[in-house]
């Protein structure tokens, strides 16, 4: 009855196709079967944040997603999102701000902070804790995490404006 | 703290859905967001021999304006609810309860049709569809019905869904120029379930309570219509004194149960202020 | 302003906010930590644990779960305690301190629910959930012993009838004096406190793997763990294996805060289950295991009184704690630790003399309660802040002007206090008017007063705190535990002119590695960049007491420094000997050698390097190069380095729903040389939200029957962003004498003052109402029935 199912999905910009234990979250699966052990578990029951990824451009738990439930999904980590660069300002301003120590926490909060990012506009300093409202870290007091998220939001916004007013000029 | 080992099906019609429930026989679940059910299996609290993922049926998905009703569909994510703007101008209270539901990531995956099938009683939208007067569509190998949130919430995490019966949609009457309504919670810290939450929609004509439905979550075993409440408001101007008499009556209509850290009285408590911080908001809105 | 400080010097780094060169690799996903290790042929363990808190085993039937489908071993108490032997959490400097001996499972009976009994190990963690759920234990329930009173009752029953009482510990202080005092005393204040049991609750939770190598009769163990060489004692002597054959890994860990640093039983098991199989056994413990079986923490109550003369002087206070431990003191640094800080610390920062304590640590049917982060500081900082905020109440006199008028004064060092802490140098008074000044108090009071016409309910409350750093052998030598107060260090110059130093001082985080690379690299001379530290491997770095009781900086920092200097001295001296120079005219920068007086660069020590390894040939006859040195540093001065400061708290308190929303928190702190002020800051702000959460969150609740009600993550209140405030910090720096470096501990400074800090804030608020609170968490319904609602 519960034997392995044929799964295909994309993983950080490589098609997988395996065969999977329907029991197996996806986070079990990310860790163990493709060794991406960059997504953590710190509840395996949604809250605590450390398992948070990207499926089908949305952040979720992959500890609250069965394997098999992903199957046809595209699916981004903290592997993939640091490979393509797409976070590399907020790693820079985390390991500047230091806002992380024992870092298990870490990939959960750049998830969500590449999420919170995406969206237009600088989020203020309450919309930045609101945000990881999910998000536990035992280590950092949160301070530093959301000073992080701000210069980054501020330095991308600067950016943008300072690209526009380029083109505008051009 | 891993699940048992159960199989998959992923069906892509509701028949295809129920035949699949019905084939199962009763050790099935259905799996929509998976943000209820999937903690529940971690803890093997639940063990299904059969999971039946539901969430790549279209006929669940989108919301739609259907004469005087807003029909949301099951599958509609509490996100989607938190930015929809049908939602936000027809079926207000669900908007305003959304930022209250859970975090970010969940409400990504969660969906409406979920939160009321799972039926928490310290869920959020089971009890705004209760205040809303909302109608549930549920669909079985015979046939459609349409239950009264009134009918629909029976007991702990008990609901008029039949074994195999999916919900497919939530009709929920749009909202008429008299209406004015609130919605808040007190949580312990954001996100959390409340410890008592409210939401309140009233129909005034001529400045006068026409109607007005009142109904509290997390204090009880369902959601719960603060009946002498809501009866004692009927007719009347809403003013300091009509506030403070449905402030005296709403202890009596509620039901919490015993619990050494949240004891019924302070949730009655927490009721009564809560109540009272929220009529005071619609007094004050325009009317 | 153009003056030159000393950051200004080339390779200064102590005093520089430097980020930590470690922290990428976590960014990156690329974390080592042992959840995510795998070992060739590895197994998972999962255990049966019991549903009661006090029961007698009767049967065990594995039968079932022997046959089912991965699973490769199923081991009762009598299999592991055969291999095994029992440890017993005492220490003698303790006097009459008792303890039942523990074995990795139990063999006759459970004295707490949650308490593992059976070990199934199988191919697959979720092979290993299978099985254990067919396993079948029957138990005789016994009676529970889960109250502090009732525990010391006589006729109660007693939980190990071996050792006659539930009581594990009975300590006195008393000056003398005490009743005299109180007697003529113009105020008395006095209260009864509650303390909960919290617990660390880390992001990452227990992780073990061991590998037992039959064919060389090695043991490697991979532990989350802040300390190894500990582990690797008790490994070799519970096991019988040579200490030179058991290696314990401790690579990145997800947290620990003294958590990580107890015996547990499931972890002892794991070494006996590879023994037994002769393959890698992992454990991870999920977060539901992790309630019930990491330690808790706390669980006082506290009877404490102070007497004041008319002018508003602390004379006198008279403490008498209860504090419940579980069913045994932990290993092998004992649960009286805990209670002990809270009755010695009692008090610390006034100038009072007269002083009695009573500390009774109890036995009872719960999870064992031993050590985290700023061990009794909380307790025993709540309770003399808040009795201290009463006297001002009771003699009309602000918060701030009755601390100033019974703080020992700056210049009154070195002294004493009651308990016989020696100070060396504290500076209650500089921090007390920084604070003041940081808060822009006066203001704050004005505005509270304002808002209150407007039915707004602010409180303030501030709190001074004394903090025990850098332990010498007094902590736990004395008492016969093999925990080490000293550390070591290998610090090596490699041939192109690198630096690799090996210390034994770990990593939680905290930032161990980035301040050792400092100071090696200021005292060496060298640029940090090229120095690579290496911590947390027993079989590399040298025996050393790792990370506890905040001596990383202070006591593993000065081990570098020393070790660095000795290692400059055999550079110099080689390079004397190349450049036909007296040494003592060379001196190193920027890793050149180069002329003392005129720093001209001479010779690059990569160069020097080069020489010494490969054309030694070159050298004068005689000259044999040391450029490795080992070093080791105990401290030897005062038994500890106290270091102070004081918090501030303001929050605004909702007097209808008791709910809080915490506004902003200050902290001024004296934590000796700041080495980084990054680092520093960041661990007083993780410190204080770990006092916050106790504060207002955490908080393990049990049933009358001895069961934990709230195990598990969402039950469990954490502190959380949104509710957490931003914290502001400054600094006094009053750098011990004792070393050369001048640097105490700061890591436990942030949680020992933040939940004092708060209940006077909450106090502060309610009090136009009359009501009062003595309880940790302060939570909506303490609150309520505080102010009368319910
Ligand atoms: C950490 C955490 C915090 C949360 N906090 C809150 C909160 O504050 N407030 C709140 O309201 N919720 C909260 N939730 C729950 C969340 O909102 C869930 O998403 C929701 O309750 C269930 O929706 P789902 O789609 O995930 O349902 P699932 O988990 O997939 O299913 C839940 C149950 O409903 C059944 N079901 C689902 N869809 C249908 C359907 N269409 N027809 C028939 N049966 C169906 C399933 O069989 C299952 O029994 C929280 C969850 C977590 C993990
Ligand atoms: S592991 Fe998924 S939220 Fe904690
Ligand atoms: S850095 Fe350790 S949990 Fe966040």
């Amino acid at each position: 009855m519960s034997e392995p199912i044929n799964v295909s999905m994309t993983v950080n910009g490589s098609r997988v196709s395996c065969g999977v234990e329907p029991r197996s979250t996806l986070a079990d699966f990310l860790r163990q079967t493709l060794a991406l052990t960059g997504t953590h578990t710190g509840c395996e029951m949604g809250v605590c944040g450390a398992c948070l990824v990207v499926v089908d451009g949305r952040v979720v738990h992959s500890c609250l997603m069965f394997a098999v439930q992903a199957g046809g999904s595209v699916i981004e980590t903290v592997e993939g999102l640091t490979e393509r660069a797409a976070i590399a300002d907020l790693q820079d301003a985390f390991h500047l701000r230091n806002a992380l120590q024992c870092g298990f926490c870490t990939p959960g909060m750049l998830m969500t902070a590449y999420s919170l990012l995406s969206q237009p506009g600088i989020p203020t300093r309450d919309e930045i804790r609101d945000a990881l409202s999910g998000n536990y870290c035992r280590c950092t007091g949160y301070e530093a995490i959301v000073d992080a998220i701000e210069n980054v939001a501020r330095d991308r916004d600067a950016a943008s404006i300072a690209q526009t007013r380029e083109e505008a000029g051009a | 703290m891993k699940a048992r080992a159960f199989s998959y099906a992923r069906p892509s019609t509701v028949m295809e859905a129920l035949e699949t429930f019905a084939d199962a026989g009763e050790d099935a679940s259905y799996v929509a967001g998976g943000q209820s059910l999937v903690p529940a299996l971690a803890l093997r609290l639940q063990a299904p021999q059969l999971l039946i993922d539901i969430a790549h049926i279209e006929a669940l998905r989108g919301v739609e304006l259907q004469g005087g009703w807003l029909r949301i569909g099951a599958l509609t994510r509490h996100c989607e609810v938190l930015t929809d703007p049908l939602i936000a101008r027809h079926a207000p209270l669900y908007h305003a309860a959304a930022p209250h539901v859970a975090h970010p990531a969940i409400r990504n995956r969660g969906t409406i049709g979920g939160s009321i099938s799972h039926s928490d009683p310290a869920s959020e939208f089971p009890a705004m569809t209760l205040a809303m007067g909302a109608e549930l569509e549920l669909v079985s190998r015979t046939g459609t019905r349409r239950v009264a949130a009134d009918d629909f919430f029976i007991d702990l995490f008990q609901t008029a869904i039949e074994p195999g019966e999916l919900l497919v949609a939530i009709h929920v009457p749009v909202i008429r120029p008299g209406h004015r309504w609130a919605f808040h919670e007190f949580a312990r810290r954001r996100g959390d379930y409340a410890l008592v939450g409210c939401g309140v929609l009233a129909e005034f004509s001529d400045g006068l309570i026409e109607q007005a439905r009142i109904v509290f979550f997390s204090v009880g075993n369902t959601p719960l219509r603060a009946r002498q409440a809501e009866q004692c408001l009927i007719g009347k101007r809403l003013d300091e004194a009509a506030v403070a008499a449905a402030q005296a009556l709403v202890g009596g209509d509620l039901d919490p149960p015993e619990d050494e850290h949240v004891p019924p009285a302070m949730k009655r408590h927490l009721a009564r202020v809560l109540l009272g911080r929220l009529l005071g908001q619609i007094m004050r809105q325009d009317s | 302003m153009n003056a030159l400080t000393s950051l200004d010097r080339p390779n200064s780094y102590i005093g520089r906010s430097v980020p930590r060169p470690n922290a990428k690799r976590l960014l990156a996903g690329r974390g080592r930590y042992v959840t995510d290790f795998v070992l060739p042929r590895m197994l998972h363990v999962a255990y049966v644990r019991s549903p009661y808190a006090h029961a007698r085993i009767v049967s065990i039937d594995a039968q079932a779960a022997r046959e089912m489908p991965g699973v490769k071993l199923v081991a009762t108490g009598q299999d592991l305690a055969r291999l095994c032997t029992p440890w017993v959490g005492t220490m003698d400097h303790f006097k009459g301190m008792k303890s039942p001996p523990q074995l990795p499972l139990p063999v006759d009976k459970v004295v707490w629910s949650g308490q593992a009994v059976v070990a199934v190990v199988a191919d697959t963690r979720a092979l290993a959930e299978d099985a254990a759920e067919t396993v079948a234990i029957e138990f005789d329930e016994l009676p529970v012993v889960v109250d502090i009173d009732a525990a010391r009752m006589p006729g109660s029953p007693v939980i190990s009838p071996e050792l006659g009482s539930n009581l594990c510990f009975h300590g006195k202080i008393d000056t003398g004096g005490v009743d005299d005092v109180f007697a003529n005393a113009a105020h008395i204040v006095e209260e009864e406190f509650h303390f909960g049991r919290h617990t660390a609750v880390t992001m990452e939770p227990r992780a073990i793997i061991a590998d037992y190598d039959a064919s060389e009769q090695q043991l490697t163990v991979h532990h989350a763990t802040q300390t190894p060489y500990q582990f690797q004692d008790i490994y070799s002597r519970h096991y019988g294996i040579p200490e030179s054959r058991v290696r314990v890994i401790a690579p990145d860990i997800g947290g620990s805060f003294g958590m990580k640093l107890h015996m547990y039983h499931e972890d002892m098991a794991v070494v006996g289950l590879s023994i037994m199989l002769g393959r890698p056994v992992k454990y991870v413990a999920d977060r539901i295991e992790s309630f019930v079986s990491d330690i808790h923490a706390r669980d006082h109550r506290v009877r404490a009184r102070m007497a004041v003369d008319a002018d508003g002087e602390i004379l006198a206070m008279d403490v008498e704690d209860v504090t419940a431990i579980g069913a045994f003191s932990a290993y092998p640094r004992t649960s009286v630790v805990e209670g002990n800080q809270v009755y010695r610390l009692m008090g610390a920062p006034y100038t009072f003399r007269n002083y009695r304590a009573d500390l009774q640590v109890v036995f009872q049917n719960k999870v064992q309660m031993s050590q985290y982060r700023a061990v009794g500081h909380p307790i025993a900082c709540a309770v003399t802040e808040r009795l201290v905020d009463m006297i001002a109440a009771k003699t009309a006199r602000d918060v701030f002007e009755i601390r100033s008028g019974n703080l020992i004064p700056d210049d009154a060092y070195p002294c004493t206090s009651p308990t016989g802490y020696q100070f060396e140098a504290l500076s209650h008074h500089a921090c007390l008017a920084k604070l003041r000044q940081m808060m822009d108090y006066d203001r704050l009071r004005a505005e509270q007063a304002q808002l209150r016409s407007k039915g707004i309910h602010r409180g303030i409350g501030i709190a001074t705190f004394v903090e025990i750093t850098n332990p010498g052998p007094a902590f736990y030598g004395v008492g016969g535990a093999r925990i080490s107060s000293q550390d070591g260090a290998i610090i090596k110059i490699t041939p192109s002119g690198d630096v690799r130093c090996l210390i034994s001082v770990t990593e939680l985080g905290q930032g161990t590695e980035t301040i050792i690379g400092q100071i090696v690299a200021e005292h060496l001379g060298v640029d940090r960049n090229r120095i690579k530290v290496i911590t947390g491997d027993t079989e590399t770095t040298p025996h050393g007491g790792a990370t506890y009781a905040c001596r990383g900086a202070g006591i593993g920092g000065e081990t570098a420094l020393q070790a660095a200097l000795k290692l400059k001295a055999n550079v110099l001296s080689v390079a004397g000997a190349i450049l036909q120079e007296a040494s003592e005219k060379l001196d190193i920068q920027n890793g050149w050698i180069i002329d003392a007086a005129t720093m001209h660069p001479r010779v690059e020590l990569a160069e020097i390097a080069r020489i010494v390894y490969f054309r030694s040939d070159t050298l004068p006859p005689g000259t044999q190069a040391q450029l490795s040195v080992t070093h080791h540093y105990a401290p030897q001065g005062y038994p500890f380095a106290f270091t102070n400061g004081v918090q501030g708290c303001h929050l605004e308190l909702d007097v209808e729903t008791g709910l809080v929303n915490i506004l902003k928190v200050w902290v001024v702190e004296d934590c000796g040389r700041i080495i980084n002020p990054l680092l520093v800051d960041e661990q007083i702000r993780g410190g204080v939200v770990q006092g916050l959460g106790a504060a207002f969150f955490e908080e393990c609740a049990y049933g009358d029957n001895g069961q934990l009600t709230n195990g598990s993550l969402a039950d469990y209140l954490v502190p959380m962003a949104v509710e957490m405030p931003d914290i502001e910090i400054g600094h006094v720096e009053t750098p011990t004498l004792d070393t050369q470096l001048g640097a105490k501990g700061v890591g436990e400074a942030g949680t020992a003052a933040a939940s004092a800090a708060a209940l006077n804030a909450v106090n502060d608020a309610m009090a136009p109402f009359g009501g009062s609170i003595a309880q940790l968490p302060m939570t909506p319904a303490r609150i309520l029935k505080a102010l009368g609602h319910i």
